[in-house]
């Protein structure tokens, strides 16, 4: 009898002792992009130090983004990570939708992050998504071309420098363009390019009183700047190019320069996926002397939603997926280019990452940008390639829509601005901005 | 004249219908031939038609990353399971609607087909909210519903075409012999109306099959479908073509085979009372 209690007794003890590290079934919600599908391959090392098993919701970029916010706007609960982006997460934490990520173990040495993606995932000084990969945007050109061109790459040129060198490049005959830029129409498409790329020219979305300033001769400069180019050294069609429709181009040898995310240096330089992978070389964003360059700041990063049940499984699968040692367990079983980039100084201080061709630019890049200052003059909002306001998305899509209209040659640059300045102007008086 | 014409028009006909056959099927062949190329392969230019190295690859990472028969089975119990319910409530409404009509029938009519007018994305909110509230969440049942709900005009609208083609007369005959409404229904209109109800539901399961809207925002894991599994496979950063060919090919092919054996049904259903 006195031996049956005990066993209870004991039973109940290591039950209890269990409580918290009870196994857990975590939902996560991601988009298909490389490295989440590298991370969903390697989940059985979770699974094996915590005991939590993971499912996965996968789903394309803006489905991802529609379907996450009504969930978190309606406490749904459907899903105990979810992957977001610099642009969400400020806004989002202020609305208190996101658990603060403010006390993570030791181990995981969180001023080890790059501060530029500290600071963009960040609210008032604290975490609330952990950044699970970096990027920015750079030049990538074709190192052959340039030389034939006779022209040599600087490591910090200047938009006037691309320009004459996308000229020289171009060879239409042999389908050879330039240069190959954004054009679909978009807030995370041609409009993440061209509010970058305005950023160098002096130019902003809004002053500091939040007025809309298309009607500047920055944003004129800028936008004439773009089309004279791309009509004179782009691809044709270009209005319907967005990151995968350049990365095509791109791998097939027909683009002398390719201005877009950091990232997609590791697919341009894929001997299996490009034909061009042995002559291609990054320098920085240009810039047209006014101390902004033209790249922006972009992490994917994962996030706890207000509301979950299992913070705590949830909490130690972000410590997993963006520590130290998951860089090390993907370069163990994948090779270091692979490694998700952009996090973590500690990665770029690794001699063997060092080797990796785009590394250093990559970090010069992310370096180089500043979500808190992204302009010349200043603004009243946080964001290199975006403004970090509810109303951006909507807004920055309809203006997307009218430049990438001006690049189909159906309209001017002027008539483009017109429109964007007074379609800003409404929708920022709706939203009681003004 | 007329005779020795016939054979030449009879020719031009079919080769029109074969061109214009071919033309509407042609994306959906390139997305099969699509799937057997590597990803370089399926992004070259110009593009490859049949003369590449086949190969089964995206197939074997498709299923290694995905439970195919999940998603599978889900799409099966909702477009079967909403199709299902939509007849049993539309046949009653069809039967009312098209032999005894009251004033208002047509006004009900419209406003039913009014509810197709709206962009589904505007009672996303409501309908999420209550299914927070019933639990129905990522659920096969919340999604059946949901689904019919939302076929459901268009199967009323096409039952009450069909049974309108079919003579009161033969119905009041029945009644005369003494048949309650029970044996109306199914022992006299719906043999008649077989045809018509064979269409509808083969539309009505295609319909639900390719649900993408409320499929994708009401899943997450349990009841996800088809059209998650497709969704899980586009890509905004990297060029996934080939792979995402394979999982279109896989989640198309069962709806596909479904119409081939049964498109004697569809074009009789959907000719019904025009050829009359």
């Amino acid at each position: 009898m006195h031996f049956r209690n005990a066993a209870c007794a004991a039973a109940a003890l290591s039950l209890f002792a269990a409580g918290g590290a009870m196994a857990e079934t975590l939902t996560i919600a991601t988009v298909n992009n490389g490295d989440m599908i590298r991370m969903q391959g390697l989940t059985a090392d979770f699974t094996a130090k915590t005991g939590h098993e993971v499912e996965w919701v996968i789903l394309e970029e803006n489905v991802l983004r529609q379907r996450v916010t009504t969930d978190i706007s309606t406490k749904g609960g459907q899903f105990d990570i979810m992957t977001i982006g610099m642009y969400e997460t400020p806004i989002w934490a202020r609305n208190g939708w996101l658990v603060a990520l403010d006390d993570l173990s030791p181990d995981y040495d969180v001023d080890d992050l790059l501060p530029a993606i500290r600071n963009g995932l960040s609210l008032d000084g604290t975490l609330y998504a952990a950044p699970f990969y970096g990027e920015s945007s750079m030049i990538m050109y074709r190192t052959d071309l340039m030389e034939a061109a006779g022209l040599t790459m600087p490591e910090a040129p200047s938009w006037d420098f691309v320009a004459e060198a996308a000229r020289k490049m171009t060879d239409r005959e042999n389908g050879v363009y330039g240069i190959c830029l954004r054009g679909k129409a978009g807030w995370g498409e041609n409009m993440a390019f061209l509010t970058a790329m305005s950023n160098s020219f002096g130019a902003r979305w809004f002053d500091m009183e939040w007025r809309p300033q298309f009607d500047t001769p920055q944003w004129k400069k800028t936008l004439t700047f773009y089309l004279d180019l791309m009509n004179e050294a782009g691809p044709p069609g270009a209005s319907s190019n967005g990151f995968n429709e350049n990365l095509s181009l791109f791998q097939q040898g027909k683009c002398g320069m390719w201005i877009d995310a950091t990232v997609a240096a590791s697919f341009v330089t894929n001997p299996k996926e490009s034909t061009v992978h042995d002559k291609v070389g990054f320098a920085l964003a240009p810039d047209a002397g006014l101390g902004k360059r033209s790249n922006w700041l972009w992490a994917w990063a994962l996030a706890i939603p207000t509301g979950t049940k299992k913070e705590a499984a949830a909490r130690q699968f972000i410590e997993w997926a963006t520590s130290k040692a998951y860089l090390e367990l993907v370069a163990a079983k994948e090779g270091w280019p692979n490694v998700p980039p952009g996090t973590r100084a500690s990665l770029y201080a690794n001699p063997e990452y060092a080797k990796v061709p785009f590394a250093e630019m990559t970090l010069k890049s992310i370096n180089s940008a500043d979500p808190l200052n992204p302009t010349v003059d200043p603004v009243p909002y946080v964001g290199v390639q975006f403004v970090a306001i509810p109303e951006f998305a909507g807004i920055a899509t309809e203006v997307g829509q009218e430049f990438s209209a001006a690049l189909a040659g159906q309209q001017t640059a002027e008539e483009a601005l017109a429109k964007a300045q007074a379609l800003t102007e409404d929708a920022m008086e709706a939203a009681g901005y003004r | 004249m007329a005779r020795a014409h016939a054979p030449a028009r009879k020719a031009l006909t079919t080769a029109l219908a074969w061109t214009a056959g071919l033309l509407i099927f042609f994306p959906i062949l390139w997305t099969v031939l699509t799937s057997f190329k590597t990803e370089a392969e399926a992004i070259a230019d110009p593009p490859l038609f049949l003369f590449f190295d086949w190969t089964l690859e995206n197939y074997a990472v498709v299923q290694e990353r995905s439970d195919y028969m999940r998603f599978l089975w889900n799409s099966t119990i909702i477009a079967g399971g909403s199709t299902l319910l939509g007849v049993l409530i539309a046949v009653p409404a069809a039967w009312s609607m098209a032999f005894v009509p009251s004033k208002r029938t047509k006004d009900i009519l419209l406003w039913m087909l009014s509810t197709k007018m709206l962009p589904a994305v505007g009672v996303l909110y409501p309908i999420y909210l209550i299914f927070i509230e019933l639990g129905l969440l990522d659920t096969r049942v919340g999604l059946t519903v949901v689904v019919m709900l939302i076929n459901l005009p268009i199967i009323v609208w096409m039952l009450y075409t069909y049974f309108r083609e079919i003579p009161g007369e033969i119905l009041e005959a029945a009644r005369m012999d003494g048949a309650d409404l029970r044996s109306e229904i199914l022992h006299v209109l719906a043999p008649m109306a077989l045809p018509g109800i064979a269409s509808t539901v083969l539309l009505n399961v295609i319909l639900a099959w390719n649900e993408a809207f409320w499929t994708l925002n009401l899943t997450a894991v349990d009841a996800a479908p088809l059209t998650a599994f497709i969704a899980s496979y586009s890509s905004p950063e990297g060029l996934f073509f080939a792979k995402l060919s394979a999982a279109s090919t896989m989640a198309i092919a069962p709806i596909l085979i479904l119409g081939w054996f049964s498109q004697k049904q569809l074009v009789r259903g959907l000719t019904f009372g025009a050829v009359k």
